[in-house]
């Protein structure tokens, strides 16, 4: 369990959700095993003993989500309510402690997967696994920087950002990356065996996460040779998918992919109607944002866009469309696939973006980087 | 009342007579339905023998059945295993828990046994104990056929009325309330079916919270891949599960011996798609629609069936496999521990079984012809009569799963532990050891399994008193469940709470069968995961379990549960748990 304990405190680090040192991580089987000591285990021996949970983190996050994230607890009268698709639908909600004892952090817990503590940090916790609470952290910090940056668009399209948040906005804003850029060449294609195009999916799954384009569970990758789509399981790290990848026969001919993705259904209708064969799936931050942005008023279809928008939008040349995660009638594998022909990418309602490429990961990759570049500065125009 | 209907119905088999009573609204707290009432009021019986009189056989619905919840009006059907002296239960879907609602109760608590074969019916209050004498040793799809203007029907059929040790009671035709043998138990009291219907409205207290929290969980199963996915349960049935458990090296093959069948692509989902394109069936107002049919009464296999009546038994025929689950539908008898005991059978006589042997036998088995006769008293017991028991593959006198123990050691533990012998599904660790939700973690390790196999198993002891259906618990999470729990009954339980419940509900279980003289001795697997490697390739090898690391991690698991050196519950956490 140690190297459970410091793999995932390395990866909270790497990933820039927590500054070294910070992260407290525990694991019960019959003791509970600490990756280090500290004042606040008390509260957490407590927690572990009252709840049904095997693993807990808490850490104060890094910057800029620690000022984020206080930011919205402030003025959040104990709820955070996320704006962003995928945490909507597997967090609904953040509760926020305003106190730091046992009883205010395990009534917390009752409820949700993780609790906000204003100036302390996040606790998140997990059933079966620290890669669970390790998820829900990292989910918090992406789902509160989305709802920072698109409340305070909206205030400033509303023309009422008041003085603090400003200011809060201007402090926030140092800490984001300038835009990104990468200036070499991925394994070139078409691959011509599994394991090349292992080789390749891996390889660009990690240049996604260390350029920290995408956070690492947020996001799906695949590619088609030989009848078969080699594509990420569902849940799976983009950072680590060795021993991860699924081979789905394109003939029906085995189930074994049932692991696969749940975007599974969108990467074969895109290779169905573009007859790409490499597809990549992103949660890059500034397209989420730039995607719940729209100036019709009095829409029709007003609360429902992450489904059910009727209007043709785009940013800059990329479309933008509605559709949920997975395969229901609002599933995005009926609208991304076909949004996507001939063009670079494709971005999610408040979900994603899309990008494929005719022989290897070259192409979606430097178009997604594109993408969420774009974004950035369009958001800054807008603002 | 919210949610529950307040009302439980006793019916006395000897005396011919019923009564009906309201138990106290904190025991439908604490307990909750489903299993967790089922347990509470079969405890004080517990030390009876199966086929007492006075032993009861309890089939208890949840608050959120009869209600617009989602996948909920599962049923638990629980007594005394005459398999294995545990408690023995089953949780089904189907309509009966609805109309049980429907007709104005939480639960049925039938004791007594009747000096004629009888059916039970239950019209909203007009309650008919039925003799039917003629109805002896008909198939369970007759019978049930011939009820279904009755409403909802659990039947017997021949296996439990010639005394098969593992025979089951059919729900709705071709639902099986598995395991355990307690179509046995309603042998016993000579009762044939029980059919139940009703008009009753069950009330909500908040009518659009319930719909909003009903929207949540469809979001999440249309975003599971188990079950929405390309090849999910929602479009192959639970046969979609078997290339992968093949795939992972785990599949129990030659009474598990080995644990990859080469033969799989013969039988696997896609090829049952292709030859008998299967119709889409499932319980009322299910989105998933798990069942698959090939016609009325003649349900496509569950993927324990197809995997033990071929890969198990070395049958590569899948005409086989579609016959022997039709068998044992129609008599009554449990297909995984049929199968699992044919598989013995072939071990000791070292005889490869033939397709027609296959049904020859399970036809022996119902009707007590020749080998059949000691065959129906299950693996175990056949295995220890002829002298060879580690051929018999059990936990507790039951026949193991089709999930190999060496290819998932949090299923190793929870196999050994399950408070109703080798079951797969008390802890449903295969969720996240194979299928990977909520997340995956590595199979191949005790580290860490003790406390997860201990929530999980409250968690399940949880949704099976809820009356929910477990596969949604691939997707959704209790966090769902505790506010359409609001939603129907008013009462504001976190999903903690409600999870701990399942804990009281799972000690409570653990305590009756202490009662019974069960303890770490019989918290054990079969020698031959210790001794044997299940697959050698290159790729991937399924080794012996360390026998050390298994005593660890159980005595582990005792500490996590609140339970003593030995196993057994200790007052203290009785007390905690408010038993």
């Amino acid at each position: 369990m140690q190297n459970l304990l410091s793999k995932y405190e390395k990866k909270l680090v790497k990933s820039g959700l927590a500054d070294n040192g910070d992260p407290l991580l525990g694991i019960l089987d019959a003791k509970i095993k600490w990756n280090k000591k500290g004042d606040t285990i008390k509260i957490f021996e407590k927690t572990f003993e009252r709840l049904n949970i095997n693993s807990l983190i808490f850490s104060k996050p890094k910057e800029p989500y620690f000022s984020i994230i206080n930011y919205l607890a402030k003025n959040s009268e104990g709820i955070i309510k996320p704006v962003d698709c995928e945490t909507r639908t597997f967090f609904h909600d953040l509760p926020v402690s305003f106190e730091f004892n046992t009883d205010a952090v395990i009534s917390g817990l009752k409820k949700r997967k993780c609790v906000i503590i204003p100036n302390h940090g996040i606790i998140a916790t997990g059933t079966v696994g620290i890669e669970q609470a390790f998820i829900a952290y990292s989910s918090v910090c992406f789902s509160c920087f989305v709802k920072f940056f698109s409340d305070y668009l909206y205030a400033v399209k509303s023309n009422k950002p008041d003085k603090s948040f400003k200011k809060e906005f201007e402090k926030v804003l140092n800490f984001v990356n300038p835009p990104l850029s990468y200036n070499h060449r991925l394994m070139e294609g078409p691959f011509t065996s599994n394991a090349d195009a292992i080789g390749a999916m891996k390889e660009t799954g990690k240049l996604m996460v260390d350029l920290k384009l995408v956070d690492s569970f947020f996001g799906n990758i695949s590619y088609c040779r030989n009848n078969t789509l080699l594509i990420s399981q569902t849940g799976s790290s983009l950072d680590e998918l060795l021993g991860c990848i699924d081979l789905c026969p394109l003939d029906g001919s085995s189930c074994s992919g049932i692991t696969a993705s749940s975007e599974l259904p969108a990467h074969l209708e895109i290779i169905n109607k573009t007859g790409h064969k490499a597809i990549l799936h992103g949660h890059p931050r500034f397209s989420v944002i730039l995607s719940m942005d729209c100036d019709i008023v009095n829409c029709l279809k007003k609360d429902l866009c992450h489904i059910k928008c009727p209007q043709k939008r785009h940013i800059r040349e990329i479309p933008v469309v509605s559709g949920e995660v997975g395969s229901g009638l609002c599933g995005l594998c009926n609208t991304v696939p076909e949004a996507i022909i001939d063009k670079p990418g494709v971005i999610v309602y408040g979900h994603g973006v899309f990008t494929s490429g005719i022989k290897d990961f070259n192409e979606p990759f430097m178009n997604l980087l594109q993408i969420e570049n774009d974004c950035y500065k369009e958001y800054l125009n807008r603002v | 009342m919210f949610g529950w209907c307040g009302k439980i119905l006793e019916i006395n088999l000897s005396e011919k007579r019923f009564r009906t009573f309201t138990p106290d609204p904190d025991i439908l707290i604490k307990f909750i339905g489903g299993r967790g009432l089922s347990g509470y009021f079969l405890k004080e019986h517990i030390t009876l023998n199966w086929d007492d009189p006075g032993m009861p056989v309890l089939l208890f619905t949840g608050p959120l059945a009869n209600t617009s919840s989602p996948f909920s009006g599962f049923t638990n059907v629980m007594s005394r295993s005459p398999l294995t002296g545990t408690i023995g239960d089953s949780s089904v879907g189907g309509n009966f828990g609805t109309q049980l609602k429907r007709a104005g109760f939480d639960g049925i608590i039938i004791t007594g046994k009747s000096d004629i074969l009888c059916g039970i019916e239950i019209h909203n209050s007009k309650i008919e104990i039925i003799k039917v004498p003629h109805m002896a040793g008909m198939p369970t799809g007759e019978t049930g056929s011939i009820l279904k203007d009755k409403g909802s029907t659990a039947v017997i059929g021949p296996a439990s009325e010639n005394g098969v040790l593992f025979s089951n009671i059919i729900f709705d035709i071709n639902i099986a309330g598995c395991r355990n043998g307690l179509g046995l138990v309603l042998a016993a009291k000579n009762l044939k079916y029980i059919t139940v219907k009703g008009t009753k409205k069950t009330k909500v207290s908040d009518p659009n919270d319930l719909e909003k929290s009903k929207e949540d969980i469809l979001r999440l199963i249309y975003a599971s891949p188990v079950l929405s996915g390309s090849f999910g349960i929602s479009k192959f049935g639970t046969a979609a599960l078997f290339d992968l458990i093949n795939d992972r090296r785990m599949m129990p093959t030659d009474n598990f011996r080995r644990t990859y069948f080469k033969h799989a692509h013969l039988i696997n989902a896609p090829s049952l798609r292709k030859l008998y394109n299967p119709k889409d069936d499932g319980c009322p107002q299910c989105n998933i629609m798990c069942k698959k049919v090939i016609r009325t009464g003649i349900s496509m296999p569950e993927f324990e069936t197809l995997s033990h009546f071929s890969a198990l038994i070395g049958n590569t025929d899948i005409e086989t496999v579609i016959s022997a689950n039709r068998f044992c539908n129609e008599t009554g008898m449990d297909a995984i521990s049929a199968a699992s005991t044919l598989a013995c059978f072939s071990e000791i006589n070292e005889k490869k079984l033939s397709s027609s042997e296959i049904l020859d036998l399970l036809n022996a088995i119902t009707y007590k012809k020749g080998e059949g006769e000691f065959l129906g008293l299950g693996a175990a017991r056949y295995a220890k009569m002829k002298g060879h028991p580690d051929t018999a593959i059990v936990v507790k006198g039951q026949e193991l799963s089709s999930y190999d123990p060496r290819g998932a050691y949090g299923m190793a533990l929870s196999y050994a532990v399950s408070t109703r012998g080798g079951c797969n599904l008390n802890a449903a660790t295969i969720g996240y050891e194979i299928l990977r939700k909520p997340v995956a973690i590595n199979r191949f390790t005790f580290e860490g399994k003790a406390r997860i196999v201990k929530n999980s198993e409250d968690l399940n002891a949880a949704v099976d008193s809820l009356a929910v259906c477990r596969f949604i618990f691939f997707a959704a999470s209790m966090e769902e469940y505790a506010r359409v729990f609001h939603a129907v009954t008013g009462i504001s339980l976190s999903a903690d709470e409600l999870i701990k419940s399942g804990e009281r509900i799972y000690y409570n279980e653990r305590i009756m069968n202490a009662e019974n003289g069960f303890s770490a001795k019989d918290d054990d697997l079969p020698s031959r995961f210790f001794n044997s490697y299940g697959y050698k390739g290159s790729d991937i090898k399924i080794r012996p379990i360390n026998r050390k690391s298994f005593l660890k991690a159980r005595t582990n698991y005792y500490k996590a549960r609140g339970l003593d050196k030995s196993g057994m519950p200790v007052p203290e956490t009785a007390k905690r748990l408010g038993l």
